[in-house]
Protein backbone atom coordinates (compact mmCIF):
# COMPACT_ATOMS: atom_id res chain seq x y z
CA UNK A 1 0.00 0.00 0.00
CA UNK A 2 1.10 3.15 -0.64
CA UNK A 3 1.31 6.10 2.14
CA UNK A 4 1.83 9.52 1.38
CA UNK A 5 2.63 12.12 4.14
CA UNK A 6 3.45 15.72 4.44
CA UNK A 7 4.00 17.80 7.10
CA UNK A 8 1.41 20.30 8.22
CA UNK A 9 2.81 22.53 10.88
CA UNK A 10 3.77 20.29 13.85
CA UNK A 11 1.62 17.45 12.25
CA UNK A 12 3.20 14.73 10.55
CA UNK A 13 0.10 13.88 8.26
CA UNK A 14 0.29 10.53 6.29
CA UNK A 15 -2.23 9.48 4.08
CA UNK A 16 -3.17 5.48 3.76
CA UNK A 17 -3.52 5.47 -0.26
CA UNK A 18 -5.02 2.24 -0.58
CA UNK A 19 -8.13 0.30 0.37
CA UNK A 20 -6.98 -2.40 2.71
CA UNK A 21 -5.07 -2.97 5.56
CA UNK A 22 -4.79 -6.31 5.51
CA UNK A 23 -2.87 -10.00 6.61
CA UNK A 24 -1.73 -9.78 2.98
CA UNK A 25 -0.28 -6.16 3.36
CA UNK A 26 0.06 -5.73 6.82
CA UNK A 27 4.09 -6.01 7.24
CA UNK A 28 4.52 -3.72 4.42
CA UNK A 29 2.16 -0.96 5.99
CA UNK A 30 3.86 -1.57 9.27
CA UNK A 31 7.76 -1.21 8.27
CA UNK A 32 6.50 1.54 5.65
CA UNK A 33 5.08 3.53 8.48
CA UNK A 34 7.91 2.65 10.78
CA UNK A 35 10.59 4.74 8.42
CA UNK A 36 7.77 7.54 7.60
CA UNK A 37 7.30 8.29 11.83
CA UNK A 38 11.34 8.69 12.03
CA UNK A 39 10.70 12.05 10.26
CA UNK A 40 10.70 14.37 13.68
CA UNK A 41 7.14 15.98 14.29
CA UNK A 42 5.06 17.29 17.60
CA UNK A 43 2.03 14.63 16.70
CA UNK A 44 1.40 11.76 13.84
CA UNK A 45 -1.87 11.84 11.95
CA UNK A 46 -2.81 8.60 10.12
CA UNK A 47 -5.73 9.59 7.67
CA UNK A 48 -7.48 6.14 6.62
CA UNK A 49 -10.57 7.55 4.77
CA UNK A 50 -9.58 5.82 1.92
CA UNK A 51 -9.28 2.34 3.76
CA UNK A 52 -12.87 0.50 3.24
CA UNK A 53 -11.18 -2.97 5.43
CA UNK A 54 -8.89 -3.69 8.10
CA UNK A 55 -8.81 -7.23 9.47
CA UNK A 56 -6.53 -8.25 12.66
CA UNK A 57 -3.53 -8.29 11.02
CA UNK A 58 -4.05 -4.75 9.88
CA UNK A 59 -4.96 -3.51 13.52
CA UNK A 60 -1.86 -5.36 15.00
CA UNK A 61 -0.01 -3.33 12.60
CA UNK A 62 -1.33 -0.19 13.56
CA UNK A 63 -0.38 -1.07 17.15
CA UNK A 64 3.06 -1.96 16.54
CA UNK A 65 3.33 1.96 15.28
CA UNK A 66 1.65 3.15 17.92
CA UNK A 67 4.32 1.76 19.85
CA UNK A 68 7.47 2.55 17.65
CA UNK A 69 6.19 6.23 18.07
CA UNK A 70 7.24 5.67 21.40
CA UNK A 71 6.14 7.46 24.79
CA UNK A 72 5.65 11.23 23.81
CA UNK A 73 3.90 10.97 20.46
CA UNK A 74 0.68 9.04 20.07
CA UNK A 75 -0.44 8.03 17.03
CA UNK A 76 -4.22 9.59 15.82
CA UNK A 77 -6.32 8.61 13.51
CA UNK A 78 -8.79 10.29 11.27
CA UNK A 79 -11.67 9.43 8.20
CA UNK A 80 -12.36 5.87 9.99
CA UNK A 81 -14.56 4.20 7.63
CA UNK A 82 -17.68 1.78 8.96
CA UNK A 83 -15.93 -1.53 8.77
CA UNK A 84 -12.75 -0.02 10.31
CA UNK A 85 -14.19 1.71 13.06
CA UNK A 86 -16.26 -1.51 13.85
CA UNK A 87 -12.95 -3.66 14.19
CA UNK A 88 -11.37 -1.03 16.38
CA UNK A 89 -14.70 -0.37 18.56
CA UNK A 90 -14.60 -4.20 19.02
CA UNK A 91 -11.20 -4.76 20.24
CA UNK A 92 -11.86 -1.63 22.30
CA UNK A 93 -8.46 -0.24 21.36
CA UNK A 94 -10.64 3.12 20.09
CA UNK A 95 -10.07 3.40 23.95
CA UNK A 96 -6.11 3.75 23.03
CA UNK A 97 -5.50 5.53 20.10
CA UNK A 98 -6.72 8.72 19.45
CA UNK A 99 -9.80 8.74 16.79
CA UNK A 100 -10.73 11.98 15.26
CA UNK A 101 -14.60 12.21 14.01
CA UNK A 102 -13.53 14.99 12.11
CA UNK A 103 -10.27 16.95 10.78
CA UNK A 104 -8.32 17.34 13.53
CA UNK A 105 -7.37 20.07 15.25
CA UNK A 106 -4.56 22.23 13.90
CA UNK A 107 -5.26 20.58 10.00
CA UNK A 108 -8.93 22.21 9.91
CA UNK A 109 -7.19 25.13 7.89
CA UNK A 110 -4.96 23.15 6.21
CA UNK A 111 -6.49 22.57 2.68
CA UNK B 1 -6.34 -16.79 -8.03
CA UNK B 2 -9.72 -15.75 -7.35
CA UNK B 3 -12.71 -17.91 -5.88
CA UNK B 4 -14.38 -19.58 -8.52
CA UNK B 5 -18.09 -19.88 -7.65
CA UNK B 6 -18.47 -23.83 -8.34
CA UNK B 7 -22.54 -23.70 -7.31
CA UNK B 8 -24.60 -21.18 -7.67
CA UNK B 9 -28.08 -21.63 -6.53
CA UNK B 10 -29.94 -18.10 -5.98
CA UNK B 11 -33.38 -18.36 -4.56
CA UNK B 12 -36.49 -16.26 -3.58
CA UNK B 13 -35.29 -14.75 -0.07
CA UNK B 14 -38.10 -17.25 2.13
CA UNK B 15 -36.15 -19.86 0.78
CA UNK B 16 -32.93 -21.68 1.60
CA UNK B 17 -30.20 -20.69 -0.79
CA UNK B 18 -26.19 -22.07 -0.65
CA UNK B 19 -23.34 -20.64 -2.21
CA UNK B 20 -20.02 -22.76 -2.37
CA UNK B 21 -17.17 -20.82 -2.96
CA UNK B 22 -13.05 -22.40 -3.56
CA UNK B 23 -10.25 -20.00 -2.37
CA UNK B 24 -6.62 -20.74 -2.76
CA UNK B 25 -5.26 -21.33 0.61
CA UNK B 26 -2.93 -18.03 0.79
CA UNK B 27 -2.98 -14.69 2.46
CA UNK B 28 -2.96 -13.09 -1.66
CA UNK B 29 -5.52 -15.67 -3.02
CA UNK B 30 -7.72 -14.95 0.02
CA UNK B 31 -7.46 -11.08 -0.07
CA UNK B 32 -8.39 -11.54 -4.48
CA UNK B 33 -11.68 -13.95 -3.06
CA UNK B 34 -12.66 -11.39 -0.06
CA UNK B 35 -12.84 -8.60 -2.87
CA UNK B 36 -15.05 -10.77 -5.38
CA UNK B 37 -17.23 -11.89 -2.79
CA UNK B 38 -19.73 -9.68 -1.90
CA UNK B 39 -20.70 -9.75 -5.81
CA UNK B 40 -22.29 -12.74 -5.16
CA UNK B 41 -25.85 -12.66 -5.09
CA UNK B 42 -26.27 -14.46 -1.90
CA UNK B 43 -24.43 -11.40 -0.18
CA UNK B 44 -24.83 -8.73 -2.59
CA UNK B 45 -27.59 -7.38 -0.90
CA UNK B 46 -26.53 -7.22 3.00
CA UNK B 47 -26.80 -3.72 4.26
CA UNK B 48 -23.08 -2.20 5.15
CA UNK B 49 -22.97 -2.88 8.59
CA UNK B 50 -23.55 -6.65 8.07
CA UNK B 51 -21.14 -6.90 4.81
CA UNK B 52 -18.74 -5.19 7.32
CA UNK B 53 -19.32 -8.08 9.96
CA UNK B 54 -18.90 -10.80 7.16
CA UNK B 55 -15.76 -9.93 5.63
CA UNK B 56 -14.08 -9.42 8.48
CA UNK B 57 -15.24 -12.65 10.00
CA UNK B 58 -14.40 -14.42 6.75
CA UNK B 59 -11.09 -12.81 6.64
CA UNK B 60 -10.34 -13.82 9.80
CA UNK B 61 -11.15 -17.55 9.92
CA UNK B 62 -9.13 -17.72 5.71
CA UNK B 63 -6.49 -16.06 7.08
CA UNK B 64 -5.89 -18.35 9.91
CA UNK B 65 -6.31 -21.32 7.38
CA UNK B 66 -3.55 -19.71 4.90
CA UNK B 67 -1.23 -18.85 8.17
CA UNK B 68 -1.45 -22.05 10.63
CA UNK B 69 -3.29 -24.75 8.62
CA UNK B 70 -1.26 -24.17 5.30
CA UNK B 71 1.86 -23.05 7.13
CA UNK B 72 4.16 -25.74 5.79
CA UNK B 73 2.27 -26.87 2.78
CA UNK B 74 -0.91 -25.63 0.08
CA UNK B 75 -3.72 -26.10 -0.35
CA UNK B 76 -7.84 -25.03 -1.03
CA UNK B 77 -10.10 -23.37 1.33
CA UNK B 78 -13.71 -24.22 0.98
CA UNK B 79 -16.93 -22.13 2.40
CA UNK B 80 -20.20 -23.18 1.99
CA UNK B 81 -22.70 -20.34 2.64
CA UNK B 82 -26.72 -20.79 3.53
CA UNK B 83 -28.78 -17.56 4.04
CA UNK B 84 -31.87 -18.66 5.61
CA UNK B 85 -34.46 -16.52 7.59
CA UNK B 86 -31.99 -13.05 8.76
CA UNK B 87 -28.77 -15.51 9.19
CA UNK B 88 -25.77 -16.92 7.35
CA UNK B 89 -24.93 -20.11 8.00
CA UNK B 90 -20.96 -20.76 7.07
CA UNK B 91 -18.96 -23.91 6.68
CA UNK B 92 -15.43 -23.79 6.20
CA UNK B 93 -13.12 -26.71 5.63
CA UNK B 94 -9.53 -27.44 4.70
CA UNK B 95 -6.89 -30.50 4.55
CA UNK B 96 -4.53 -28.30 6.33
CA UNK B 97 -2.78 -28.86 9.87
CA UNK B 98 -5.30 -29.61 12.82
CA UNK B 99 -6.01 -26.58 15.15
CA UNK B 100 -3.45 -26.92 18.33
CA UNK B 101 -5.37 -28.55 20.76
CA UNK B 102 -8.00 -29.68 18.62
CA UNK B 103 -10.54 -26.67 19.34
CA UNK B 104 -10.06 -22.54 17.95
CA UNK B 105 -8.36 -20.36 20.41
CA UNK B 106 -10.65 -18.21 22.88
CA UNK B 107 -9.41 -15.35 21.84
CA UNK B 108 -9.11 -12.19 24.52
CA UNK B 109 -6.80 -10.12 23.37
CA UNK B 110 -4.72 -9.22 26.35
CA UNK B 111 -5.47 -5.93 28.39
CA UNK B 112 -3.09 -3.73 29.11
CA UNK B 113 -2.67 -0.78 30.96
CA UNK B 114 0.72 0.71 29.51
CA UNK B 115 1.11 1.37 25.87
CA UNK B 116 4.15 -0.56 25.28
CA UNK B 117 2.57 -3.48 26.66
CA UNK B 118 -0.57 -3.58 24.43
CA UNK B 119 -1.24 -6.39 22.03
CA UNK B 120 -0.27 -6.21 18.69
CA UNK B 121 -2.14 -10.20 18.04
CA UNK B 122 -4.69 -12.30 19.30
CA UNK B 123 -7.56 -9.97 17.83
CA UNK B 124 -8.41 -12.30 15.34
CA UNK B 125 -10.79 -15.12 17.36
CA UNK B 126 -12.04 -12.00 19.22
CA UNK B 127 -12.98 -10.99 16.26
CA UNK B 128 -14.76 -14.27 15.11
CA UNK B 129 -16.21 -15.27 18.72
CA UNK B 130 -17.54 -11.80 18.76
CA UNK B 131 -19.61 -11.48 15.33
CA UNK B 132 -20.41 -15.05 15.09
CA UNK B 133 -22.59 -17.70 17.05
CA UNK B 134 -23.13 -21.50 17.35
CA UNK B 135 -19.18 -21.56 16.79
CA UNK B 136 -18.31 -25.15 16.61
CA UNK B 137 -14.57 -27.06 15.05
CA UNK B 138 -13.94 -30.41 14.40
CA UNK B 139 -10.82 -33.00 12.88
CA UNK B 140 -12.67 -35.15 10.60
CA UNK B 141 -10.65 -37.57 8.26
CA UNK B 142 -7.67 -34.93 7.38
CA UNK B 143 -9.71 -32.08 6.82
CA UNK B 144 -11.04 -28.93 9.71
CA UNK B 145 -14.15 -28.08 9.23
CA UNK B 146 -15.63 -24.79 10.81
CA UNK B 147 -19.11 -23.85 11.37
CA UNK B 148 -20.72 -20.73 12.68
CA UNK B 149 -23.74 -18.54 11.94
CA UNK B 150 -24.35 -14.92 12.34
CA UNK B 151 -27.35 -12.75 11.96
CA UNK B 152 -27.21 -10.61 8.86
CA UNK B 153 -29.74 -7.50 7.71
CA UNK B 154 -30.62 -6.67 4.24
CA UNK B 155 -31.02 -2.90 2.14
CA UNK B 156 -34.00 -2.08 2.08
Amino acid sequence: MELQSEHHGEILVIRAMGDRIDAAGAIQFKERMREIIQEPSARVVLDMSMVGFLDSSGLGAVMAVMKALGPVRRLELFGLTLAVEKVFRLTRMDSVLIIHKSLPEGLRNAG
Amino acid sequence: MRGDRRVSQHEPADQVATEALIFDGDLESVRAGLMDLFAIPLLAGLSDNSRGAVEIVLAEVMNNIAEHAYASFPGKIEVWITAHDGFLFVRVADTGLPMPGGEPPGGKPNEAAEVQNLPEGGFGWFLIRSLTQGLTYRREGGHNRLSFCMGVEYRV
